[in-house]
């Protein structure tokens, strides 16, 4: 299934069809009885109500544009008792699995230039999924020329430079080299960047932050093949390069490549999609997205940065002052509500699971607080295991919408300390015209009506 | 002598000081790298250096480049760099302050040498790697040209593309901390 949008910034919701996701039954009866006494304002209860308590708790309903007959003929149970599906017998098995029909709400959403449909992206629906890892079909793109179709066998990669030897190695060379997994996550650096805008965009939530998403990346420490080609100390930089239409090219600081740097050829367990840089990708945790650089077919060591596009025009910020700060590399600490959030709607006051993602390109979130009453005050919420250094981490806080008005805003700390900022003090640093690394504090709005909508607050 | 779990114990201690010792050097790979003849290396590498260090041979003119633009470029990028689906190429007006800033070639670009190596890369991008060296150089002289960095008779080449001074060639601050230790070795800021 694709689809495509050819607008340049965010696409609108798609449709008012409404289909509950995940929903279970409303039980507030149960909970009348027991005094449940908020922890801060708005309604935020205690995070740990869901150690304690067998409450019942709604999900947001997510909006879409199917599967109004799922509700139509899935849930009429026969005389006896069974379900139709308990009646025959079902579908036979298949060589790769693919989601439920009932699912085809859950795409990325394609966003590309009009006269090059390989030059753009696709947003990952946050809005759309639970835990930290993204399926790997669903994980963002960014692509400068297209997804370039590469068989490995006829894949190289190439150090040279400032190295002692320089060396070639084959895909199947780097599969008989040791090994590490980790999960983290990969940010564009111009995710989010609609909230440079003056007036908030409105778009379900993946749509304007979904240029992030986390996996479990496997692949050769890079620093094995450089010790195996030997750096030589005047060397500083590292030029990788891409083997996609425009031969992607990016300088990297060897610091990073000898710390955590990773020659990925699988994700989540399968080697890497073609549109995450099959057959290998080179994997920086932490770091901007363009730098991970997909495709990868060429390593050079030097002693200066190469000034590529990439790292000079581009993903590189605008300051008010007219100058602009480069080699950013790191992304700040961000967290987001995924539900409730914009593209979902509520259905009617009561209890309510918030939950959201935050990470952190320095290390482990340590603190995501939630607001229900628009920053007045904030509560600890729950931080699922596990809590992994530049990874996603999922946080979770009970809540009880009283049915009025209401903003909710999420706020991330990481073990370096560093607080995610409101927007207007990011904006105060940075100005309006950075376009890239913006992290701050996103705030949904919850009509009376039950619409959810991103608001500067 | 030693009972048999004091040997053990003892061969245990031993065994794990080696390991140890392996971890604080460097994890070995099985070393399968195959040497890398300079005749691959000069075939493989294409990048291209501020100093113009990896510029190839050739040249090319302003008047060259526009007839190019104008047959290849224009239909993404617009008649003279604006107007078009893709990157505005020129016509930065506001400069980098201004409510609305022009982040273009002219106002935005810090090395003339970034502007050969991207389309000599990518562009155009229905046809990746067509251009000739010396096409390249007359589009990147026409697009200085139509920038106001350069006149309307310039030739470019591997000679001179290095030192064309761009405007916003200052216009950097490095931010990654393991940089700032040492001056910023392209501007020396």
């Amino acid at each position: 299934m694709t689809k495509k949008s050819t607008e340049t910034t965010a696409p609108k919701n798609r449709s008012t069809t409404n289909k509950t996701v995940g929903v279970n039954d409303i039980n507030n009866n149960d909970l009348s009885s027991t005094e449940i006494l908020p922890v801060a304002g708005g309604g935020i209860l205690d995070r740990r109500l869901f150690l304690k308590r067998s409450l019942i708790f709604t999900t947001a309903t997510l909006i879409t544009e199917s599967s109004v007959e799922a509700a139509a003929e899935g849930i009429s149970p026969t005389n006896s008792g069974q379900s139709p599906s308990m009646l025959k017998p079902g579908n036979t098995f298949s060589n790769y699995g693919l989601p439920s029909p009932y699912e085809s709400q859950t795409i990325r959403w394609v966003s590309a230039n009009a006269m090059a449909d390989g030059n753009g992206v696709s947003w990952c629906p946050l809005h759309e999924l639970e835990g930290i890892i993204t399926p790997n079909g669903l994980h963002y793109e960014r692509h400068h020329n297209g997804v370039p179709d590469i068989d490995p066998a006829n894949h190289q990669l190439l150090i040279h430079g400032l190295v002692e030897r320089p060396l070639t190695f084959s895909i199947d060379d780097l599969k008989r080299y040791p090994m590490e997994s980790r999960i983290c996550f990969v940010e564009c650096g111009g995710n989010s960047n609609a909230g440079w805008n003056k007036r908030p965009v409105q778009a379900a939530a993946g749509h304007i932050h979904g240029l992030v998403s986390c996996s479990e990346w496997t692949g050769v420490p890079l620093s094995i093949l450089l010790h195996e080609a030997g750096i030589r100390p005047n060397a500083s930089w590292l030029i990788a390069e891409a083997a996609d239409g425009v031969a992607m090219n990016i300088s990297i600081p060897v610091e990073k490549a000898m710390d955590d740097a990773i020659l990925a050829l699988y994700q989540n367990g399968e080697r890497i999609r073609p549109e995450n840089g099959y057959p290998l990708r080179l994997l920086l945790p932490g770091w901007e997205g363009v730098t991970n650089v997909k495709w990868l077919r060429r390593l050079q060591l030097t002693d200066q940065p190469v000034m590529s596009r990439n790292e000079t025009a581009k993903y590189t910020e605008l300051m008010p002052s007219g100058k602009s700060r480069q080699f950013t590399f790191e992304m700040e600490a961000k967290s987001l509500i995924t539900s409730p959030c914009a593209g979902q709607e509520m259905h009617g006051a009561g209890y309510y699971q918030i939950t959201g993602l935050a990470w952190s390109g320095k290390g482990k979130i340590t603190k995501v607080e939630v607001s229900a009453d628009g920053g007045k005050t904030w509560a600890d919420s729950e931080l699922q295991e596990p809590v992994l250094s530049k990874s996603f981490t999922r946080f979770r806080i009970p809540w009880k919408w009283d049915g009025s008005l209401a903003v909710i805003k999420s706020r991330a700390t990481d073990e370096t300390g560093y607080v995610q900022p409101e927007r207007d003090v990011l904006v105060k640093e940075r100005g309006r015209h950075g376009y890239f690394h913006y992290n701050a504090i996103v705030s949904w709005e919850i009509a009376a009506e039950g619409y959810v909508s991103y608001v500067y607050a | 002598m030693f009972t048999p779990k004091q040997c053990f114990i003892f061969m245990l201690s031993m065994f794990s000081a080696v390991v140890h010792a392996e971890l604080e050097q460097e994890i070995q790979g099985p070393k399968l790298g195959k040497p890398a003849s300079e005749e691959v290396i000069k075939a493989w590498d294409s990048s291209i250096f501020p100093d113009g260090k990896g510029l190839p041979v050739g040249k090319g003119t302003v008047a060259e480049g526009k007839v190019l633009f104008k047959a290849q470029c224009a239909i993404c990028h617009g008649p003279a760099g604006v107007g078009g689906t893709a990157e505005e190429l020129s016509g930065g007006e506001q400069g980098l302050t201004g409510e609305y800033p022009d982040k273009t070639i002219g106002t935005y670009w810090l090395y003339a040498t970034t502007l050969f190596d991207f389309i000599k890369r990518g562009m155009p991008l229905m046809a990746p790697g067509s251009l000739s060296n010396d096409q390249t150089y007359a589009l990147t002289a026409y697009l200085l040209h139509i920038n106001e960095i350069l006149p309307a008779d310039a030739i470019m080449s591997n000679e001179n593309l290095f030192q064309v001074e761009m405007p916003n060639r200052e216009g950097m601050i490095w931010i990654y901390p393991a940089l700032k230790e040492e001056p910023n070795p392209v501007s020396g800021n």
